[in-house]
C-alpha cells in the first residue's frame, strides 16, 4: 500500500516535472495570481475567463495548468484581502479582518509572508492527503451503480445549499434552475433537442463557460459598478517581508490546525475554502493565547484562515477527482473543463489516466512551492496591479470575456447569450439568490438524468430502488438530516451569524 | 400592491421561478413523457419544471406573509449599459471588424461608470487595450476575427 503511494507519487511527480507541464504550471499560477489579485475577482470569475485558453491543450497540461490558475487566484485574493481591504472571494473575508489591520499598522510584508508561507504548508499537507485518500475512496466508487451515483449527487447538490448564505428556499430553487438549463440540448436517448427553440447553436446545449462568465463576470461587474466605492492603497512599498523567531513560533500551531481542520471540511461536499477559513478563524479565536488581539491585527488571525482556506480548496479536489461529484463553483469549472477535455470525472480516471490524476495530485504540490517563490520578490508588482483603480479595469475585464466566449465557437451567439446571463446573474443578486448553487446544478444535471434513467431502468421503473440499495440510502437520509439542521431554528440562527460577515 | 407584498425579495423570485417553471413545463408537454422505466425526452424536465413551480409558489407565499427587507437601488443604467455594448461587440464583430467592434465595447461599457471621463487617459488605455487584443488574439493566437468587417467589403 505505502510501496504503492510513493510509485503513485513518483509517476506524477515525473508527469508534472516534465518541461511543458512545469511551464504550463508556471503560467497558471502567475495568470491566476496577476488576475486574482485585481479587486473584484474572485477565483471563480477568474478561471472562467481564463477557460478557453486551456482548450487547445492536452488534457494534462490543460488541468494543471486551471490548478495553477485557481490557487493562484486564491493567493491573489488573499493579498487583496490584505491590501486594500476588498476581499475578491468569500473566503478572503477573515483574512481581510486580521491581515488588514497588519496592514494599517505598517505590517503588510508579515501579514503577505505569513499568508503565503501558511498556505504553502496547508497545500503540502493536502497532497499528501490527496495521494493517500484519494486511492480507497475511488475504490469503493468504483462499486458504485447508477442509483449510488444519483443519490450521492442529490445529497452534493442539498450540501451546497446549506453553505450558501441566504434563504433556503431560494437556494433550493437556483439548483433547479440549474438543472433545467442542463437540460438545454440534444436528448441522448431520443435525440429530441429540447428547449432549443429552433436555434441550431442550442442543439448542443449552453455551454458551461458562457453561464459561468456570465454571471460570475459580467453579474459581478454590474454588481460593482452599483455602489462604486473609493478603496485606498494604504502601503505603496511593501518591507519587512521576513518574519522572526517569535512570529513562527506564533503561526505554527495555528497553522498546523488550520491545515487540518481545512482539510477535513474541504472534502465534505459543498465544503471547501469558505467554510474553512471560517472555521479555522472561529476555532483560533477560541483556544489561541492572543484571543484578545484578533480583529486587531494578530498574525494567528491570518496564518489559521490562510492555511486552512488553501487546505480547503485543495481538499476539494478529492470529491471532484475520485467521486466527479462539485463541491464549489471551482470544482463544477474543474469538471466542465475535463469534460471539454473529452475525460468523463469519476473514478476510472485513476485507474485508466494514472499519470494525469497523479500529474495533477503532484502539480499542486510543485504550483504551491512556485507560489511562494514567485510571489515574494514579486510582490511589489501586485502591490502595482491591486492599485489599477476599478473604473479602468472592467472595460477590460469585459473585453477578454467577450473575446474568450466569442472563441468558444467562433460565434457571436454565445456572446448575446452570455449578456443575458449577465443580465441575470445580476437580478439573482438582488434577489438574493445566490448563482453558485445554479451553475453545480447546470453541471450535474445532464449526468443525474442519466443516472436516473438507467437506474429506474434496471429497477423496471420502482423508485424504490434509491432507498433499498444501503449506501444510495445512507446518502439521502444524510441529504434529508442536513436539510432539516438547516431548518432548526437554534443552527438557522448560527447559520446567519457565519454568513453575516459575508455582506 | 406594496402593502400586499411584505417580502419584495422573496415575492418577485417566486414570481420568476414560478414563471420559469411554467413555461418550461409547458414546453415539455411537446416531449415524449415515457415512464418511469422507460423514462422519455419530457420525464427530467417535467418533473423538475414542477419542483420550480412548487419552489415558486412557496417564495410567493413567504412574500405576502412574511417581513422582509426591501430591495435597495437598482443599478438599471449600469446593467443596460453593460449588457448593451457587450450586444453591440457581437453584432460588430463580424460586420463591422474588431476594432470598431472594441471601440463601441470599451467606451460604452466605461461610461456605465461614474467615474468615467471622456479624457485623453482613457482613450490611451483603450487604445493601449485595442492593440493588446489585435497582437495577442488575431496576430498570435490566430482567432477568425476581421480587423475590418464584412462591411468594408473584405
Amino acid at each position: 500500500m505505502d510501496v504503492d503511494i510513493f510509485a503513485n507519487l513518483w509517476l506524477g511527480l515525473q508527469t508534472a516535472g516534465s518541461f511543458i507541464n512545469l511551464f504550463y504550471c508556471l503560467v497558471g499560477v502567475v495568470l491566476g495570481t496577476s488576475i486574482g489579485v485585481l479587486p473584484g475577482l474572485g477565483p471563480v470569475a477568474t478561471i472562467a475567463m481564463l477557460l478557453p485558453i486551456t482548450f487547445g491543450l492536452p488534457p494534462v497540461s490543460s488541468l494543471i495548468m486551471l490548478a495553477g490558475i485557481f490557487y493562484g487566484a486564491q493567493y491573489g485574493g488573499s493579498t487583496t484581502a490584505i491590501l486594500i481591504n476588498l476581499p475578491g472571494e468569500s473566503s478572503s473575508i477573515v483574512t481581510a479582518l486580521d491581515g488588514h489591520e497588519m496592514a494599517k499598522q505598517g505590517r503588510a510584508g508579515k501579514a503577505l509572508a505569513t499568508a503565503a508561507l501558511a498556505s504553502f504548508f496547508a497545500g503540502t499537507v493536502t497532497t499528501v492527503l490527496i495521494a493517500l485518500f484519494s486511492p480507497p475512496l475511488a475504490e469503493v466508487a468504483l462499486k458504485f451503480g447508477p442509483a449510488e451515483y444519483f443519490s450521492l449527487m442529490v445529497l452534493g447538490l442539498v450540501a451546497s445549499v446549506v453553505l450558501a448564505h441566504g434563504s433556503l428556499l431560494h437556494a433550493l430553487g437556483m439548483i433547479v434552475f440549474g438543472l433545467l438549463l442542463g437540460v438545454v440540448g440534444t436528448d441522448v436517448n431520443s435525440g429530441v433537442a429540447r428547449y432549443s427553440f429552433d436555434l441550431p447553436e442550442l442543439i448542443d446545449g449552453i455551454n458551461f463557460v458562457v453561464v459561468a462568465m456570465g454571471v460570475f463576470g459580467l453579474g459581478e461587474i454590474i454588481s460593482n459598478l452599483e455602489n462604486e466605492s473609493e478603496r485606498s492603497l494604504l502601503v505603496k512599498k511593501v518591507t519587512g517581508l521576513m518574519l522572526n523567531k517569535e512570529d513562527f513560533k506564533a503561526i505554527a500551531a495555528p497553522v498546523l490546525r488550520g491545515s487540518l481542520l481545512g482539510s477535513i471540511l474541504g472534502i465534505l461536499p459543498g465544503g471547501g475554502a469558505m467554510l474553512s477559513s471560517f472555521a479555522a478563524y472561529a476555532l483560533e479565536k477560541k483556544v489561541s493565547k492572543n484571543a484578545a488581539n484578533f480583529g486587531k491585527g494578530a498574525i494567528e488571525g491570518v496564518a489559521a484562515p490562510e492555511a486552512a482556506n488553501n487546505a480547503g480548496a485543495q481538499a476539494s479536489f478529492i470529491p471532484m477527482l475520485t467521486l466527479g461529484i462539485p463541491s464549489n463553483p471551482v470544482m463544477a469549472l474543474m469538471i466542465g473543463a475535463m469534460i471539454i477535455q473529452g475525460i468523463q470525472p469519476g473514478p476510472s480516471v485513476m485507474v485508466e489516466q494514472p499519470a494525469l490524476f497523479w500529474g495533477l495530485v503532484a502539480s499542486m504540490w510543485i504550483g504551491n512551492l512556485m507560489l511562494v517563490i514567485l510571489n515574494l520578490p514579486l510582490i511589489g508588482l501586485w502591490v502595482k496591479m491591486v492599485s489599477v483603480p476599478y473604473h479602468l479595469l472592467f472595460p477590460a475585464i469585459l473585453v477578454f470575456c467577450v473575446i474568450g466566449v466569442f472563441s468558444l465557437a467562433n460565434t457571436s451567439f454565445d456572446i448575446y447569450f452570455m449578456a443575458i446571463f449577465g443580465l441575470a446573474g445580476y437580478l439573482f443578486r438582488k434577489l438574493e439568490c445566490e448563482p453558485a448553487p445554479m451553475l453545480l446544478g447546470f453541471i450535474l444535471g445532464p449526468m443525474m438524468e442519466e443516472f436516473l434513467r438507467r437506474a429506474l431502468l434496471l429497477s423496471k421503473g420502482s423508485p424504490m430502488v434509491f432507498i433499498t440499495r444501503p449506501i444510495s440510502a445512507t446518502m439521502l437520509v444524510l441529504a434529508a438530516l442536513v436539510m432539516v439542521t438547516v431548518l432548526l431554528p437554534a443552527l438557522r440562527k448560527k447559520r446567519e451569524e457565519v454568513f453575516v460577515e459575508d455582506d | 400592491m406594496s402593502s400586499l407584498i411584505k417580502s419584495p425579495k422573496d415575492f418577485w423570485t417566486g414570481v420568476v421561478y414560478f414563471g420559469f417553471g411554467a413555461i418550461a413545463f409547458w414546453i415539455a408537454r411537446d416531449y415524449s413523457f415515457g415512464t418511469a422505466s422507460r423514462m422519455g425526452a419530457g420525464y427530467f424536465p417535467t418533473v423538475l419544471s414542477g419542483l420550480l413551480m412548487v419552489f415558486g409558489l412557496l417564495a410567493l407565499l413567504r412574500g405576502v406573509t412574511r417581513n422582509g427587507k426591501p430591495f435597495g437601488v437598482f443599478a438599471w443604467k449600469q446593467a443596460l449599459l453593460i449588457f448593451a455594448s457587450t450586444v453591440a461587440f457581437g453584432l460588430l464583430l463580424l460586420r463591422a471588424g474588431l476594432i470598431i467592434a472594441l471601440i463601441v465595447l470599451i467606451l460604452g461599457s466605461a461610461s456605465a461608470s461614474s467615474k468615467f471621463r471622456f479624457e485623453w487617459k482613457a482613450l490611451l488605455m483603450a487604445l493601449g487595450l485595442i492593440v493588446f487584443c489585435v497582437l495577442v488574439f488575431i496576430k498570435g493566437l490566430g482567432l477568425p476575427m476581421p480587423l475590418l468587417g464584412s462591411w468594408f467589403g473584405d
